[in-house]
């Protein structure tokens, strides 16, 4: 074996063992690092005295300690490490430091430009509060761009794939703007301002994804990241709300009202900044604090299926009729809504080799029930559709109904197959993210198709 | 010579300090300097130093920087403070007390120090 192939492969049991030791969450990569540079010197020191580097890789090893007790032993001194920091990255191990902290700089330049940008039409002379349909329907613009951007960069996207982004990005502004698919006069159409943010939430996906989003992967982190996000953003806006509400206290000691600059500043700059720093703060994040996501989905879980089952005892207990109008409607697609969510998580959270446990048969009891009260809301509605003709608003809620059932059917029927052993935990994973696009697309028609086809006059 | 457990972990302190006050050092020197000093009789496990001198170092009797040795890795290096060199002569006169005592109680014994049951004493003298 020549000297080469002996030094590379004593650097691949090294990297081997930098890996595994890597694992310990007691021990950082700091340590790492000063650990390796003593297994090197150890290493050199024992050839020196005639091993081959083979021997004397384990031998070092060997000497350096079992890798339990000495975590044990790293867990004992630095004990704060076992609690999940807030620190975005060690800062003396050098490597990885400077690239998290650039992450961190353009994340805040661009949340700052969100901000910057939500207030440049109030200096064109729009505020806020004398046009908010112009507000309402352009929200998403003022943000999702941005967001988009930032993992553009983060992800070093290929500028072909920008370019469709930014495409996507400008037939948005088009159509949230210009008629005829703009709303006309000074009332915000709440159905586009809605279903825009979802089809462009599509465009921020492929951004986050970064060329994996063809693979069930890329797709599922970004599930995982949306969740992650939405928890994040009421973490922040809670604490936001006590920033104002402390803000409001103790200038009103002093006699000034902040209402004004709470409105026009604090509120809109805060709301879409934080959608940037949210998002930052996930993907620094995801390795160091436990995911939120799959813990509420474990807790809410059952207590859903319980309500429903509940729910459903009773109806055909007391044999009540379902008495559905319009916002009930609209009810039930947010419960959809939820069971969707309860099981996306459950199924981004799952080990999918793992065999079915008790939790799964509660996630089935789940799916089931809700299909069984979202079908009895169905049929009232069937029933009373024709009566009241069809509304945009009506036939947009039962599209989104239709197709949350469809999805949540078909996972029920993957489920069962892979409670009785029929069929791979992995065809759920695939299903729910292959269905992403469908999302997507049934928003974009509500925010093209409708417009044209419910044209008033 | 098997040296128990409990006093490797409460030798530990002072010896390393020591090494340390003969001039700046790193995990490596440290425990090579122990096997010389000693002729090879103590035998620590070698990771377990370091989260002794991080531990010092919490304690801010040490203090660590981040070189590039010779070698072209980056090495870190750890150095005695003068809370250290207070700390490492106060272990010190504590150490000699133990000694002494142990001393006068074996020499009024007439212990015979065979190898194996000088274990005991000095495993109970270190916890």
């Amino acid at each position: 074996m020549s000297e080469l192939n002996r030094d590379a492969a004593l650097e691949d049991q090294i990297a081997q063992w930098r890996a595994f030791i890597r694992r310990r969450q007691a021990i950082h990569a700091v340590d790492v690092a000063e650990l390796e540079d003593h297994l090197r010197e150890q290493v050199a020191g024992l050839v020196a005295g005639g091993l081959s580097s083979d021997e004397a890789f384990l031998v070092a090893v060997k000497r350096m300690g079992s890798m339990d007790s000495l975590s044990r032993e790293f867990a004992r001194e630095h004990s704060d490490r076992l609690w999940k920091q807030l620190v975005t990255a060690p800062s003396e191990t050098g490597g990885a430091g400077p690239w998290i902290d650039t992450q961190a700089l353009v994340a805040v330049g661009v949340a700052v430009a969100a901000a910057v940008a939500i207030k440049v039409p109030a200096f064109l002379g729009f505020p806020i509060d004398a046009h908010p349909a112009f507000y309402v329907r352009n929200l998403s613009l003022f943000v999702l761009p941005f967001l988009a951007g930032y993992f553009a960069w983060k992800r070093r996207l290929a500028p072909s794939t920008v370019r469709w982004l930014g495409l996507a990005f400008v037939v948005a502004a088009v159509l949230a703007n210009v008629a005829p698919f703009a709303p006309t006069g000074k009332n915000p159409d709440p159905l586009q301002a809605l279903h825009l943010p979802i089809a462009l939430w599509l465009a921020v996906g492929i951004a986050y994804a970064g060329g994996r989003w063809s693979e069930v992967s890329g797709r599922m982190d970004f599930i995982r990241f949306t969740g992650e996000l939405f928890i994040y953003y009421v973490l922040i806006a809670l604490g936001g709300g006590v920033l104002t509400a402390f803000m409001a206290l103790t200038f009103q000691s002093i006699g000034i009202k902040v209402e004004h600059f709470f409105q026009s500043w604090l509120l809109p700059c805060g709301a879409v900044g934080a959608v940037v720093i949210a998002s930052w703060l996930v993907e620094a994040k995801q390795s160091v604090i436990e995911n939120m996501a799959p813990v509420l989905t474990r807790l809410f879980t059952p207590l859903f299926a319980l309500m429903l089952l509940a729910f459903l005892g009773t109806l055909l207990w007391s044999g009540r009729a379902v008495t559905i109008d319009r916002d009930l409607l609209i009810g039930f697609d947010l419960l959809l809504v939820v069971v969707l969510g309860l099981l996306l998580y459950s199924v981004s959270a799952r080990d999918s080799s793992a065999p079915p446990g008790v939790f799964d048969g509660m996630q089935v009891a789940l799916l089931i029930s809700a299909l069984i009260a979202d079908v009895v809301a169905l049929w009232c509605i069937g029933a009373r559709i024709g009566e009241f003709g069809f509304t945009p608003n009506r036939v947009a809620a039962l599209g989104e109904n239709l197709i949350l059932l469809v999805n949540l059917a078909w996972s029920t029927v993957l489920y069962l197959r892979f409670l009785t052993g029929r069929g791979p935990f992995a065809r759920l994973e695939k299903w729910q993210t292959d269905y992403l696009p469908v999302y997507a697309g049934w928003a974009a028609m509500v925010v093209v198709v409708f417009p044209l086809v419910f044209r008033k006059g | 010579m098997e040296i128990g457990k409990d006093l490797i972990a409460a030798s530990s302190t002072p010896i390393v300090l020591a090494i340390l006050a003969e001039g700046d050092s790193y995990g490596y020197a440290i425990l090579t300097r122990v096997r010389e000093v000693s002729g090879g009789r103590m035998e620590w496990t070698d990771g377990m130093l370091y989260p002794v001198l991080h531990r010092l170092e919490r304690l801010g009797h040490v203090e660590a920087r981040w070189e590039v040795a010779e070698s072209g890795r980056r090495r870190k290096y750890y150095h005695l403070t003068s809370q250290g060199r207070a700390q490492l002569a106060e272990e010190s006169r504590q150490w000699k007390v133990v000694d002494a005592t142990l001393r006068g109680i074996w020499s009024e014994l007439r212990l015979t120090l065979s190898p194996s049951p000088a274990a005991s004493p000095l495993r109970t003298a270190g916890t």
